[in-house]
């Protein structure tokens, strides 16, 4: 049986694009020689050494930079930080930097990089290493957002996101990893996939659930439970938020008519937020109950499991939004 | 010391006026209504840019500031397409879409002003990175004001530049004012460079209103860097003559600061050593003004004619790839 976890999958795109272009570097604390804190670059080192893996001091802010002025004459950098929370000391460099070259230089110039940084909540890691940040950059024009549920779109979306001429923000769940320090999984081919391609994880009629990262194997867990009671759910995960494949869900929402967003990051504001609003403007024909959202309940992460439990969505707290977005218009 | 001779000295001025020259026009033209945005004048700094730029390569790579204009004329830049930036216009170096604060000339490595004080410092380590892993002769340069060397980016950035020995020059030009305040109320410390030898680096302190001066400093600099002998923090003491900005009265100076500064106004000092020790005539250094005078009046006319962009144009160039529009959805 293969074993390829989400992991293997970030590994490999990297090791396959350091192959293929030797101007790809990586760029993060503790990425080179040690491996990564959770793992995912173990082994690059051995193979491509100090000039393609940079091991930095503590500083996220000079990570991204540096990242920025290498692509500028001619690199093509992945910075890594390594726990997305860090990214508020590196916001400069992304939003006023590198989102921002191409478009004020008159396309003279560009940044093609690509800042990974780990997300969410790993149980207990508490309110400044669990956050899911990926509304803000999707605010900020210039840049493009990959949020990947499974392994193997990981890797086919790192690989393009890698060749990507655009600066791109590449978020990686800590929870999809898949354990720490285990062997390296078998090598799976995944050629580059292009953004803006949705992909259906489960077809249904009743309502399409919109998800990505870890949320998303909770919507499917969750669309499981509700098979039994007979309720059908789509699990469309958009895979990539900017762009965001419009088209793919609008074909669903045209089968199901009812939409729910869940994702990990606060409600308010959320991405869901952008999904909602778009659907209400653009597909209002199709929806045939209001649109209803699950995320954090707007607090900070909280530390006790049992806080944590009550503020972050689960399958549980999306079978429970369907039941009622269901009821509330009856089982038709 | 490099001995300066008479022809070098011309060039040097003929620079220095150019950027002075080009600041005061620009102010006219911004108070006449041609220029929508900032400026904010280099003024009295403009033997650091010119000091610097004269010991560079065609190959090297400069990161630059929100007073940028100095740098980038510094390095050989077209003022007529500066100013039909500055103007707005399709022609201008950024298509209309900078202006003042982002303008830049890729072909001349200048890879831009910078609205974000310290913006400029970490991109130019990175470029550095890239130089050296590349082995190329390359390197980079960034200059920034004293105010930016409070930043968390000057911090990392020559931390890092100096932990892995990357080729690349800070130019610190401390005009003494962070925006309205003045450096004894924005640091402890008097001289900038002292901050090198807290990450191993090797600082100086420069006149910076002597442009030979700053053009030999910067020349050992740049010979040590590409010798792989990593980067160098240089502190160029400078002043600018007008406000943080075009409009801004500068009231915070005291008058006999400002009268200090400008009796050692750095065009002063190098046409006083042409017409003394370097035996130049007055005409001379006239011509040399003429000269700029002349050039940069028909780089305006040029601009005042250009294209306006399209309101559509406002679309193109948010993404190198935007997948068909949809990354603009």
């Amino acid at each position: 049986m293969t074993k390829f976890t989400y992991a293997d999958a970030v590994r490999q795109a990297i090791s396959e694009e350091m192959e293929r272009d030797p101007d790809v570097l990586l760029i993060g604390e503790d990425v080179g020689e040690p491996g990564g804190v959770f793992g995912v670059t173990k082994g690059l080192w051995d193979r491509f050494g100090a000039d393609r893996l940079w091991d930095t001091p503590i500083s996220e802010e000079a990570i991204v930079g540096a990242a920025v002025g290498a692509a500028l004459v001619g690199a093509r950098p992945i910075a890594e930080i390594m726990f997305g929370d860090f990214v508020t000391l590196a916001m400069d460099m992304i939003v006023n930097q590198a989102a921002k070259t191409h478009y004020m230089t008159g396309g003279r110039l560009s940044a093609p990089m690509v800042v990974r940084m780990v997300t969410g909540t790993s149980g207990s890691t508490a309110a400044q290493h669990s956050q899911s940040l990926e509304s803000w950059f999707v605010n900020v024009p210039g840049l493009k957002v990959v949020a990947p549920s499974a392994a193997e779109d990981a890797k086919g979306l790192l690989k393009q996101a890698i060749r990507d001429p655009d600066p791109v923000i590449f978020f990686e769940h800590k929870q999809l990893y898949g354990g720490r320090g285990g062997p390296a999984g078998d090598v799976v081919e995944v050629e580059p996939i292009p953004f803006g391609e949705g992909r259906l994880h489960r077809e249904g009629t009743d309502v399409t659930i919109v998800s990505y990262l870890k949320t998303r194997e909770h919507a499917s867990t969750a669309a499981e439970t509700l098979a039994a009671e007979g309720i059908e759910c789509e699990v469309f995960d958009p895979r990539t938020l900017v762009p965001f494949d419009h088209e793919g869900l609008r074909r669903s929402l045209a089968k199901t008519g009812r939409l729910l967003i869940a994702h990990e990051a606060p409600v308010r504001g959320g991405f869901g937020a952008e999904i909602a609003a778009w659907a209400a403007e653009e597909c209002h024909d199709l929806l045939r109950a209001p649109v209803a959202r699950v995320g954090n309940l707007n607090t900070p992460v909280p530390y006790a499991p049992v806080l944590e439990n009550h503020t972050l969505p689960g399958p549980d707290r999306i079978a429970a939004t369907v039941r009622r977005m269901l009821d509330k218009k009856g089982n038709d | 010391m490099t001995e300066t001779t008479r022809e070098e000295a011309l060039d040097l001025l003929g620079r220095m006026v150019l950027i002075r020259r080009f600041e005061e026009k620009a102010a006219r033209q911004r108070a006449a209504g041609l220029i929508p945005g900032f400026l904010h004048p280099y003024i009295g700094q403009e033997a650091v840019a010119t000091g610097v730029c004269a010991s560079l390569g065609p190959d090297d790579v400069l990161t630059s500031t929100h007073r940028g204009h100095g740098h980038m004329l510094a390095r050989g830049a077209d003022p007529a397409r500066m100013y039909a930036e500055l103007f707005g216009r399709t022609t201008g170096y950024n298509k209309g879409k900078g202006g003042s604060l982002h303008m830049i000339d890729v072909e001349l490595g200048f890879l831009g002003a910078n609205g974000i004080v310290a913006g400029g410092i970490p991109l130019a380590t990175g470029a550095a990175l890239q130089f050296k892993r590349r082995s190329s002769d390359a390197l980079a340069v960034t200059f920034f004001g004293d105010g930016a060397s409070n930043e968390g980016a000057f911090h990392e950035s020559l931390n890092l530049a100096a932990l892995w020995d990357l080729p690349v020059l800070f130019v610190c030009e401390n005009n003494l004012y962070g925006e309205f305040t003045r450096q004894d109320r924005h640091q402890r410390i008097t001289d900038v460079a002292d901050r090198a030898a807290s990450y191993g680096m090797t600082g100086v302190v420069v006149d910076g209103n002597d442009v030979a001066a700053v053009r030999d400093v910067t020349a050992e600099a740049a010979r040590r860097a590409r010798a792989g002998e990593g980067p160098t923090l240089i502190e160029a003491k400078t002043y600018r003559h007008r406000g943080h900005f075009e409009g801004d009265m500068a009231k915070y100076r005291p008058k006999d600061e400002v009268a200090h500064w400008k009796g050692r106004d750095p065009i002063d000092l190098l046409a006083a050593k042409l017409t003394g020790d370097l035996g130049a005539s007055e005409a001379d250094v006239a011509s040399v003004r003429a000269d700029v005078d002349k050039r940069l009046d028909e780089a305006i006319a040029w601009a005042a004619e250009q294209p306006h962009p399209v309101p559509e144009d406002a679309l193109d160039h948010v993404y190198v790839d935007s997948l068909g529009g949809a990354a603009l959805r």
